[in-house]
């Protein structure tokens, strides 16, 4: 298996060239089965390694070739599947392979099929990448790759600008990011010397915790780029304009998630400096609350996913900020399942629908769409954290880890999933109970989506509802936290933090089950036995206002950063450039002209008077020569 | 030697043809000269060593003798030059001053001119090579150029030779005061001693001339309006290859006299070099026309580059030296790009433009590719070059590298909205006139993109072919003995 | 009466040099001028003739044989070329001619 290794990013990228290609020319049905068979080859290929780490215990390393070499540095590409890879490599493929099938269904339609397909392969390669490479470099390549294939899929409607728009945010925004996390490499280059993994890891005995501080923080800055967190997240619900199987599989499943893998990837380097992992903490903790109050008030089913996604993003890095690293690994496993399982769900009733996404015209979808309304239910109740559903073990853990740190921050946890359940629940009403509130023709073009949509469906429903047993807290049964087992060779954790007594951690978890039972019900009173539906627009008042626009953050950021950039840039052309310094340079033209025709007076063709001026000349030298 | 006479032939050969048969000629030439180079490559030990070519008496009473030589990095600047005029003539090929023997004529004495530069190893040769560059591009330039052409080329002209001037000064200077033994020969001025006052007017000069050409932030304003106003042809010609000669020539004729200069002058040009950066990148965001759009960017890039050579690291050299030809390629691409658009339909505006992607997915690919090469996306050559210079800058100075850095958000910001406002959006009536690519556009930017993809994923064989030399020259550099 | 010395030679070439000079500078009239001119040229001349004898050497005054002769060429020239100037602008006047100008 350790040779066969590149195979597993191969696979697709070959299915990338294949339909970039020739899919023009395809059949709709091969291009779709082969961007499927290649993403589940690589799965099984996955599988295959997964199996092979977990025999030996030992980490697959593979090294292709080297890159560059240049001033005594060596980049390699070079792959590596241990415990932490593999988890990732399965959930991309497997998820990856699950959407690929899906989008078969829905995308049958669009002239773009074959497009659609080579950039969702390009991206499954840039993903493996990012979590295969054996160093940094190799996961900056995914990192941009990923970005890259982000933003051609946000902008796949290219022809509207709106989506164009979404996308050159969405890769600029990363870009910044890109920023932080290049600068954190370079100085990784200058202390380490290399970015292998291993060397990396192994010189940090030697690095002062100022820079490893530095460097934690600029990596950071990546990771909140492109996990969207304050104060990058902003790309993150403009990108839903991409269809929706990108938005299952990118912005909720996979590429989101990269910003989690590099600080678990890194936890050696974070697990020093402590003070960093708390400012991580504390971004992830507004980020959860902030994305849950501004969910709260949207109303395209689309977005509330979106910003669901920023927030329950934000748990993990709460729980990277406690060092609560296989805790994070859980929760973006499971949220994996039950995000992607809600944004397939959204894509079969936007099909159901004819495109409409907005939630107050839906309503009472439960009785068409079976299926879609079941798996949805599942993953509604796992985001919530219905007891024994997978959610509520990743949740919770987070939940109990926290308190461990800080009840404060824990109560502000509990607020922000209490949150998330009152908005999730009010969409899922408003979408598949009550009554349909859409026109007369959407109502009739109702229908449940077909096998390949569904499938995907319901396998991921089983992963939600069940995904919570890969790690069953220790309180509850003995050598069940299989997870955190796993990857307990991978992980550093930091030292010397203490543990809760069993009786605490059934307390936590009885709060935060009640929690949710109580919205719940309350919910399913409000919206499904009273029947309420949400405000139009222009009835909202005060604070519902501010978090149905979002907090007018990207109002806020286009006057502070964009205008002033577009001004100054029109200001520096016109008047800097043009004006001061071509200015000057053309003074110097123009003063040489001025002075030439000036002394053109002088000479005027008259011989007599350069006769004079000879004379002058001779005269003037003369005095110079003896009278002076 | 070859290198130059084959250009030079055919450039006379160009008197007596006409039309169609002018430009398969002038093509053969440029393929020639192209094979003879990828000959010369491979039969070049990678050793750093420096193969003589020439080597005659030229002018005996001032010392100046006809010297020619390679190593690797010549070897790469010679790849450039003679990869990109095989493209440059592609890309004329459909309009109309392509079958102009003329045109073709002052291309090809182009390339000799900066094969010269880069292979003279004689001081008042090198001069020479370098002025004679500049006269085919003016009378290109002047002859074929849009609107305000005879205003602007002859600003260029002025501009740029007004820099040369304090370069020949320099040249004197070096010579006359320094302990030079032989003539103007270049190891021998290197090596040669000479007092601080006197190199910091010599360096003075040489920096001059160079800095106008590349050009570096405040000399650069004859270069939007040049570029703009150039025809696709001629710009490539300046943006591709012929910047490189500034650069090139900081590198070999400007860094041996930094030792007796001091360090500080390094520094205010890297600040120099690092506004650039932002100043070029800040400017592209609103520009409308597609060419000074790219002008501005290459302005950027080209900064990053100079910022990179100003850190006298064997990192610094060998990223400028790689991006010089990374930026090469993309910068002829993405004029070769804008020249296919404005070609079929008569704007540059992006105002005016919208939805290509519908009419011509083939070429929105291949755009696609020189842009991601531009913006530095990983496993594109772009990406290559600007790690190593970013990472070079930031190791000497962490504050200019993090400001250099914003290029590559920048960067993405102006290029991306010309993708967006050119190729993607909603395709309009106008576009019935993009009718699809020639034969001689295909291969020009298929050529073009592949060289994107070819260094981006394996660039270590072109940093092998400098790095030894790189290595050498510093060793050398290092070696220098400052007069007390 | 005192004898005539070198100087007394220096002064009157001087003297007519400097008229021959002030009549070339003001004097419009071609003619006037090219007069002038040759009042310098004898200015000269003299002074060589004086000098010659002064040192005793021959020299000098073959010299002036030869200036004697380009002089006579040279008016011969300037002469044709007045003609010339006077066909075409019907006046003799110098200030007229300053095609050079343009």
């Amino acid at each position: 298996m350790e040779k066969n290794l590149i195979l597993i990013p191969l696979l697709p990228l070959i299915g990338f060239l294949i339909n970039g290609i020739f899919g023009k020319k395809l059949p709709k049905n091969v291009v779709g089965a082969l961007g499927t068979l290649v993403v589940f080859g690589s799965f099984i290929l996955s599988l295959l390694a997964f199996l092979e780490v977990r025999e030996s215990g030992q980490a697959l390393s593979h090294t292709a070739f080297t890159w560059m070499q240049i001033a005594g540095l060596k980049f390699d590409i070079a792959f590596l599947a241990d415990q932490l890879s593999t988890q990732m490599m399965l959930i991309i493929t497997g998820i990856g392979s699950l959407i690929h099938l899906y989008s078969i269904g829905y995308m049958h339609k669009d002239e773009g099929f074959y497009k659609f397909f080579a950039y969702l392969n390009l991206f499954i390669f840039s993903m493996l990448l990012l979590v295969m490479g054996s160093n940094y470099l190799l996961l900056f390549f995914g990192w941009e790759g990923v970005g890259l294939c982000s933003y051609l899929l946000i902008g796949f409607w290219y022809q509207n600008l709106e989506y164009g728009k979404a996308a050159r945010k969405a890769f600029v925004m990363n870009r910044i990011g890109d920023l932080g996390l290049m600068l954190g490499l370079f100085m990784l280059l200058q202390h380490a010397g290399s970015l292998e993994y291993k060397e990396v890891m192994a010189s940090l005995s030697t690095l002062s915790t100022e820079k490893a501080a530095c460097i934690g923080l600029l990596l950071f800055v990546g990771a909140t780029g492109k996990s969207a967190q304050i104060p990058l997240y902003t790309w993150l619900p403009d990108a839903m304009a991409g269809p929706t199987p990108v938005s299952a599989l990118i912005h909720a499943a996979t590429m989101v998630t990269a910003g989690i893998y590099l600080i678990v990837r890194s936890s050696a380097l974070y697990s020093m400096v402590p003070e960093v992992l708390e400012i991580i903490g504390y971004v992830g903790l507004a980020t959860a609350l902030f994305a849950g109050l501004i969910a709260i008030r949207q109303n395209d089913i689309k977005k509330v996913l979106a910003y669901s996604t920023v927030s329950q993003l934000g748990f993990m890095f709460v729980a990277l900020g406690v060092g609560a690293y296989s805790t994070a690994m859980f929760h973006l496993t499971t949220h994996a399942f039950f995000k992607a399982l809600m944004f397939l769900g959204s894509g079969s009733v936007i099909h159901a629908m004819g495109g409409e996404q907005d939630i107050r015209k839906m309503g009472g979808l439960a009785k068409k769409l079976k299926i879609t309304h079941l798996t949805f239910l599942v993953g509604t109740l796992a985001i919530i954290g219905f007891p024994l559903t997978s959610g509520f073990f990743s949740k919770d853990e987070i939940l109990a880890k926290v308190y461990e740190h800080s009840p404060i921050m824990w109560g502000l946890l509990l607020l922000a999933s209490a949150i998330t359940a009152f908005y999730m629940l009010r969409m899922f009403f408003l979408t598949f109970h009550g009554s349909f509130r859409g026109t007369h023709d959407q109502e009739h073009h109702l229908h449940e989506s077909p096998i390949s949509m569904t499938l995907p469906l319901m396998v991921l429903a089983v992963l939600s509802l069940a995904g919570g047993f890969l790690n069953v807290p220790e309180f509850i049964s003995e050598g069940s936290e299989h997870l955190h087992t796993w990857l307990n060779s991978v992980v550093t954790y930091v030292s010397g933090r203490h543990h809760l007594d069993h009786s605490t951690e059934w307390m936590l978890m009885g709060v935060a089950s009640a929690l949710a039972l109580i919205i719940l019900v309350s919910t399913y009173v409000v919206y499904v036995s009273k029947k309420s539906t949400a405000a139009e627009d222009d009835q909202l008042t005060g604070i519902q206002k501010w978090m149905n626009n979002k907090f007018y953050i990207d109002e806020l950021y286009q006057s502070v950063v964009q205008k002033p950039i577009e001004a100054i840039s029109n200001l520096g052309y016109n008047i800097i450039d043009r004006g001061i310094i071509d200015g000057s340079v053309n003074f110097i033209g123009k003063s040489v002209e001025v002075a030439g025709n000036a002394l053109r007076r002088i000479q005027n063709g008259n011989v007599e008077y350069y006769l004079l001026y000879m004379v002058l000349g001779i005269f003037f030298l003369l005095v110079f020569k003896f009278v002076l | 030697m070859e290198l130059i006479l084959i250009p030079l032939f055919f450039a006379a050969v160009q008197f007596f043809v006409k039309g169609r048969t002018a430009s398969w000629l002038a093509l053969a030439s440029t393929l020639v000269s192209l094979g003879w180079t990828i000959c010369m490559i491979s039969g070049y030990a990678m050793d750093g060593s420096t193969v003589n070519l020439v080597d005659v008496e030229w002018l005996k009473f001032a010392g100046i003798r006809f010297t020619l030589a390679y190593d690797g990095i010549a070897l790469m600047m010679v790849l450039l030059t003679n990869l990109a005029l095989p493209i440059i003539l592609l890309a004329s090929w459909d309009r109309n001053y392509g079958k102009s023997p003329l045109y073709l004529g002052l291309a090809l004495l182009m390339q000799a001119a900066l094969v010269g530069v880069f292979l003279a190893q004689d001081g008042i040769l090198f001069y020479v090579f370098w002025e004679l560059a500049l006269i085919p591009i003016y009378f290109i330039s002047a002859i074929w150029g849009g609107e305000n052409k005879n205003r602007i080329t002859l600003k260029f002209f002025i501009y740029t030779f007004f820099g040369s001037i304090f370069m020949l000064v320099g040249l004197l200077l070096w010579k006359s005061y320094g302990s030079s033994t032989n003539g103007f020969a270049w190891m021998s001025l290197v090596q040669s001693q000479i007092p601080s006052d006197i190199a910091f007017w010599a360096f003075l000069g040489f920096a001059l001339a160079f800095a106008i050409k590349l050009p570096l932030f405040p000399f650069h304003t004859w270069q939007p309006d040049t570029y703009t106003v150039a025809p696709a042809g001629g710009t490539m010609l300046l943006s591709g290859i012929m910047l490189k000669m500034g650069l090139f020539g900081f590198i070999k004729w400007a860094l041996p006299l930094v030792p007796h200069v001091g360090e500080n002058m390094m520094h205010f040009l890297s600040v120099l070099a690092v506004i650039g950066i932002v100043y070029g990148s800040i400017i592209a965001i609103k520009q409308n026309d597609m060419k000074r759009l790219v002008a501005f960017s290459s302005m950027a890039h080209v900064g990053l580059i100079a910022a990179g050579i100003f850190t006298q690291s064997l990192e610094g050299l060998q990223g400028a030296i790689i991006q010089m030809l990374n930026h090469g390629i993309t910068a002829i691409g993405l004029f070769f790009v804008i020249d296919v658009i404005e070609r079929r339909m008569e704007t540059r505006e992006l105002t005016l433009l919208s939805g290509i992607a519908k009419v011509s997915p083939v070429f929105a690919v291949m755009t696609l590719i020189l842009v991601m090469g531009s913006v530095a996306v990983p496993l594109t050559n772009g990406f290559v070059g600007e790690f190593i210079l970013l990472k070079s800058v930031f190791d000497s100075n962490a504050t200019l590298g993090v400001i250099a850095g914003l290029t590559i958000i920048f960067c993405a910001v102006y290029l991306l909205r010309m993708v967006q406002f050119s190729l993607f959006g909603p395709s309009n009536a106008q576009n019935e006139k993009f009718t699809p690519l020639t034969w001689a556009e295909g291969i020009g930017l298929g050529t073009l993109c592949f060289f994107v993809l070819w260094i981006g994923i394996n660039p270590d064989p072109f940093f092998g072919l400098t790095e030894r030399s790189v290595s050498n020259l510093l060793s050398l550099f290092n070696a220098i003995k400052v007069m007390p | 009466m005192t004898e005539v010395t070198a100087e007394h030679y220096i002064i009157l070439a001087t003297t007519l040099f400097v008229i021959g000079v002030a009549g070339v500078l003001i004097r419009r009239n071609a003619i006037v001028v090219l007069m002038c001119v040759e009042l310098m040229l004898n200015a000269v001349n003299l002074l060589m003739v004086a000098f010659s004898s002064h040192h005793k050497d021959s020299a000098g005054q073959i010299f002036v044989f030869f200036i004697m002769v380009v002089a006579a060429a040279e008016v011969a020239v300037g002469l044709a070329i007045l003609v010339m100037v006077y066909r075409n602008t019907r006046s003799t006047d110098v200030s007229l001619l300053d095609q050079l100008k343009n």
